[in-house]
């Protein structure tokens, strides 16, 4: 277990970030972020895509400036890109034009050391990390896994006080990742990774509890802390442990629970009535985990754990199509489980046209948004009506992005429900297409 | 593992010269002994260069030749100059960008064949008496022939770097400096190469043209492969202008060959693909310095220094500026800086119209828009034909990947090689038969730019995906139909793409290709570009003036009504992925 440094590396204090919007309101996307990181820990960033962790490091790293708040490195405040944090990249950003070498080096080069001790110490974390025998190949040439090792490696030459994570292992198959986590907790408990402490952002529960020595985890729309976790395992850790499941089982828990029961929201889905943010989630993806739930061998209530690691589905992946399911009544979801409704098991038993029907209504009774683009289609003469117009709507509710695939959800769910037809080509909605 | 940081090791083990050293020594040193020859040409007074004719001596060429190449080359590096600074400044600064955009945009539309006389007069007022002047004012139009196009294709790239590497780069505090050369020129790399191999096809064509040049009264003929065929054709000596043909020809394949295939090789390496690629062959001018022994030990110290001064750290690390949301502009400000474009806007037309009312009146206008419906016709009527004789060889070559490999370079080299050498030609055909110019020059125009329609329908035939192919072939789709629900939708992108170049080089070339002369017979079409052509001729800047402003505006108005719209819907629509 870590001893707690007096003081925290990293300090960050009240940030929030908005986006600026052309008017009155300031979309939130960040939302009184305090959290330190103290010397010898892991911590990881937990939450769903739209929570805001990436965000949260790109601030740390000084990338971009927080709405106000301030983030403090070693008491000092941080207005740039700062010595001493260095980043790895979900994506790699490794420069294609340069060899594993070169783009080792690229940092050192920077700060300006001479010559021989860049190229020893690139070799020495090319060694560490595992790269010996690629010095002069190009990124393109390597694997999803050797080319994360390079961006560690040039992340740790640097011997940063904190290394930044930015979903590193997402990117990768499923044993490739395990590799590369093992390989760098093993590196971190042996000592031998230059570095102070690291601050990793990750949407996948179990990678957080396996590395983490503190799991801070995050509530979308906007983002807040909305709960942090000690984890006090000892490494290894064993994914199969009781006491590793349990954690993994809470924040489960953490992350589906109503907060107030008698609140409008659907909990997971920001917003209420025409402003709610759907996410882009296929009718298959639907159909797919409620005859899942609904199947015969299946229990009333599965655990959300467990059906992710069934369905190898990440919690990113998960979440939205459970809480489309829950918005449309076809299913439950409770203390980390879900459940499918009797309408949910209806539509899981359902043929293809009778699917259609069912959807069509519950589409209506609880979707706003698709209310509003009927009555207005059925006001209009020729039953037609331009995208643009629900788009500036919704942007009166969220940024452009989410509107964007907030309208992309519902024209795919209103064709699929026969409900609404749209033409791409003049962006166009119109109650049915032309038979 | 190897020592790589020492020069001197490399030395050491394997510096003996090999027989690929004494190739490259051989043609480096005849390289520098021409230069320097040619070089001293461009000091003498302009007196020396009117009285100095022409030879046109078959083994006078060669060093005419050298002079071309010379400008060429003094323009290629004024691009690079210009891109480099004018890219940055319109991608990093918002409101430069705001105008220097559009400005390209509008810059990459005008006849630059149109400017000759006005670029000339100014160079040469600014050189006087010294045929330096006349040397700029060829560069010049090289130059304006290559820049804009040079700096779109970095300034885009400059706008699309993906933002991890920004990030990366920024985190890992690069400095202004090194971010240039570490992340931006690289990024903008294949697309530069490229572009500046298509423009150096287009320079042939200006430089051909630019070297003869008509002030007032007399022609001044500087020493170079153009002058020689304008001297050619005074004298009706058709057995120089093949000469003169050959010459050139020579000279674009010495250029391909040695500059821009190890060129482009090279730069594949900078394409932003996390994936392997096929590999294509290295050219054997890449494989040739890669092979020598003491020459890549000579150049290590210059890569060394090259690579140091890269990595200066210039210019502070970048701070929040990128990421930084877009701040409400200082209103003030922007007020003072709008009204300023405004102003000097108005100044301009204001100047341009007075200046074209000396003289002018609105007929003229209307005789000009006349003219210029003429020449738009028959820009027309020649895209449409090449696009029918081009479209179904370059989709039967394009479907067959070692043929198009090797026709590929051919219509390369077709592309690159100035049109203008062979209208002579063709004039002694029109002369013999007894043409109507008016028919029979038009098909000069699109003489050297019809190959920028093949070379695009082969590429996109070459990239069609095979599973599309098959599982046309699997449904029986043939004939009529195969062409208009498979092939033709396949490559409509790339067609677009070559039929904007093609036409806006056509309209550059009816200025030289609606006027030809062979000796003292004159053939003459009706167009905007004998007009322009006559009206410089003539001296007549107004005229001038008025021919490239109605030019400009047909070209940039079917680019914006026509090849625009055509050009986002394929992008929309009939992409792959």
């Amino acid at each position: 277990m870590a001893t707690l440094a007096p003081e925290p590396l990293l300090r960050l204090r009240d940030i929030t970030q908005a986006y600026r919007k052309g008017g009155s309101s300031d979309l939130l996307v960040l939302d009184g972020i305090n959290m330190n990181l103290w010397e010898n820990q892991i911590v990881g960033l937990l939450g769903r895509s739209g929570c805001g962790k990436s965000t949260i490091l790109r601030i740390v790293a000084g990338l971009i400036p927080p709405t106000s708040g301030n983030v403090q490195f070693r008491d000092k405040n941080v207005s740039g890109p700062v010595p001493g944090v260095a980043m790895v990249f979900q994506t790699f950003a490794l420069f294609p034009w340069l060899t594993v070498l070169e783009n080792v080096e690229l940092g050192l080069e920077a700060l300006g050391i001479a010559a021989d001790e860049r190229r020893q110490r690139a070799l020495t974390a090319i060694d560490l990390i595992g790269l010996d025998g690629f010095e002069s190949a190009y990124p393109k040439e390597l694997s999803g896994g050797m080319r994360q090792r390079v961006g560690l490696a040039r992340a740790l030459v640097v011997h940063p006080d904190v290394l930044l994570m930015d979903e590193p292992f997402s990117a990768l198959d499923v044993l490739t990742a395990e590799t590369l986590r093992t390989d760098l907790i093993d590196l971190w408990i042996e000592g031998r990774l230059p570095i102070k402490s690291a601050l990793m952002v990750t949407h996948n529960i179990e990678e957080a509890v396996l590395m983490c020595d503190r799991v801070i985890v995050l509530s979308p729309n906007p983002g807040r802390i909305a709960l942090e976790i000690d984890i006090a395992l000892t490494h290894p850790r064993n994914r199969l442990d009781p006491g590793f499941r349990k954690h993994v089982g809470d924040i489960y828990a953490l992350m589906t629970k109503r907060q107030d029961p008698l609140s409008p929201t659907v909990e997971g889905i920001a917003g209420t009535g025409i402003g709610m943010v759907l996410p882009s989630v296929s009718t298959n993806e639907m159909a797919g985990l409620l005859e899942a739930l609904s199947a015969p061998t299946a229990p009333a209530r599965v655990e959300l754990s467990d059906i992710a690691r069934a369905l190898q589905l990440e919690v990113d992946e998960l979440f939205p199509i459970a809480e489309i399911l829950q918005l449309l009544r076809f299913a439950e979801m409770e203390a980390g489980c879900i459940r499918a409704t009797d309408g949910g098991r209806h539509f899981a038993e359902a043929d293809t046209d009778q699917r259609k029907r069912l959807f069509a209504e519950r589409l209506e009774t609880h979707v706003p948004l698709i209310r509003l683009i009927r009555r207005v289609l059925d006001e209009r003469p020729g039953h037609v009506a331009p995208l643009a117009r629900f788009r500036s709507e919704l942007e009166d509710y969220m940024s452009e992005e989410y509107a964007e695939e907030t309208l992309r959800a519902v024209i795919n769910w209103g064709r699929y429900a026969e409900i609404l037809a749209y033409d791409e080509e003049t962006e166009r909605l119109s109650l049915e297409d032309p038979s | 593992m190897p020592d790589l940081t020492s020069p001197i090791g490399l030395i050491g083990k394997r510096a003996q010269p090999n027989l690929w050293d004494a190739v490259a020594f051989g043609l480096i040193i005849g390289l520098l002994a021409a230069v320097a020859h040619s070089a001293h040409g461009t000091v003498m007074s302009i007196s020396a260069v009117e009285q100095g004719k022409i030879s046109l001596s078959p083994w006078a060429l060669p060093g005419y030749a050298m002079r071309t190449v010379m400008r060429m080359a003094a323009a290629m590096v004024a691009s690079l100059v210009f891109t480099f600074t004018f890219a940055p400044l319109a991608a990093k600064n918002q409101r430069a960008g705001q105008i220097l955009i559009p400005l390209l945009d509008i810059l990459q539309s005008v006849p630059i064949l149109g400017f000759l006389t006005f670029t000339v007069t100014g160079f040469m007022a600014l050189f006087p008496g010294s045929v330096l002047g006349l040397e700029f004012a060829a560069i010049f139009a090289i130059f304006t022939s290559q820049a804009w196009n040079m700096a779109f294709s970095f300034y885009q790239a400059l706008t699309t770097i993906p933002r991890d590497l920004h990030e990366a780069a920024t985190n890992f505090q690069l400095s202004t400096w090194q971010r240039f050369w570490r992340l931006e020129v690289p990024i903008g790399m294949p697309g530069l190469v490229w572009n500046a191999m298509m423009s150096m096809s287009g320079g042939w064509f200006f430089v051909v043209a630019a070297e003869a040049i008509t002030v007032g009264t007399h022609t001044i003929a500087l020493p170079g492969i153009g002058s020689y065929v304008v001297t050619a054709l005074d004298a009706r000596d058709l057995g120089a202008v093949a000469w003169a043909i050959v010459a050139m020809a020579l000279v674009i394949l010495a250029y391909d060959q040695m500059l821009f295939r190890p060129l482009v090789a090279w730069a594949d390496k900078f394409k932003f693909e996390q994936t392997a690629s096929e590999t294509i062959e290295d050219p054997w001018a890449l494989k040739l310095m890669q092979r020598t022994r003491l020459m890549r030990a000579m150049l290590l110290p210059v890569e060394t220094s090259l690579g140091y001064i890269a990595r200066l750290r210039l210019g502070k690390p970048r701070a929040h500026k990128i990421a930084k949301l877009p701040r409400p502009l200082n209103i003030a400000f922007d007020v003072t800086w709008y009204s300023m474009i405004a102003l000097s806007l108005c100044w301009c037309l204001w100047h341009m119209f007075s200046f074209m009312a000396q003289t002018l009146h609105p007929g003229d206008l209307l005789e000009a828009l006349k003219l210029g419906l003429f020449t738009f016709l028959r820009v027309i009527v020649l895209i449409v034909l090449a696009s029918i004789i081009w479209v179904p060889i370059g989709v039967w070559i394009g479907l067959r990947p070692a043929l198009s490999r090797r026709v590929q370079s051919f219509v390369q080299f077709a592309a690159a090689f100035p049109a203008n050498l062979l209208f002579p030609v063709a004039v002694v055909l029109i002369v013999r038969f007894h043409g109507n110019a008016d028919i029979w020059l038009s098909p000069l125009m699109i003489l050297g730019t019809q190959w920028y329609i093949l070379f695009n329908i082969i590429a996109g035939a070459s990239v069609f995906p095979g599973d599309l192919r098959e599982a046309s072939a699997n449904f029986g789709i043939r004939g009529w139909r195969w062409w208009r629900k498979v092939m033709l939708p396949g490559i409509f992108p790339y067609y677009v793409t070559g039929a904007i170049t093609a036409s806006g080089g056509s309209w550059n070339a009816a200025i030289v290709a609606e006027v030809a002369s062979w000796g003292t017979t004159r053939l003459h079409a009706h167009g905007l570009g004998a007009y322009i052509a006559d009206a410089t001729l003539h001296g007549d800047y107004q005229r001038v003036v008025l021919g490239i402003a109605v030019m400009s505006g047909f070209v940039i108005a079917t680019n914006r009504i026509l090849w625009r719209p055509l050009y986002a819907y394929a992008g929309r629509r009939l992409r792959f992925d």
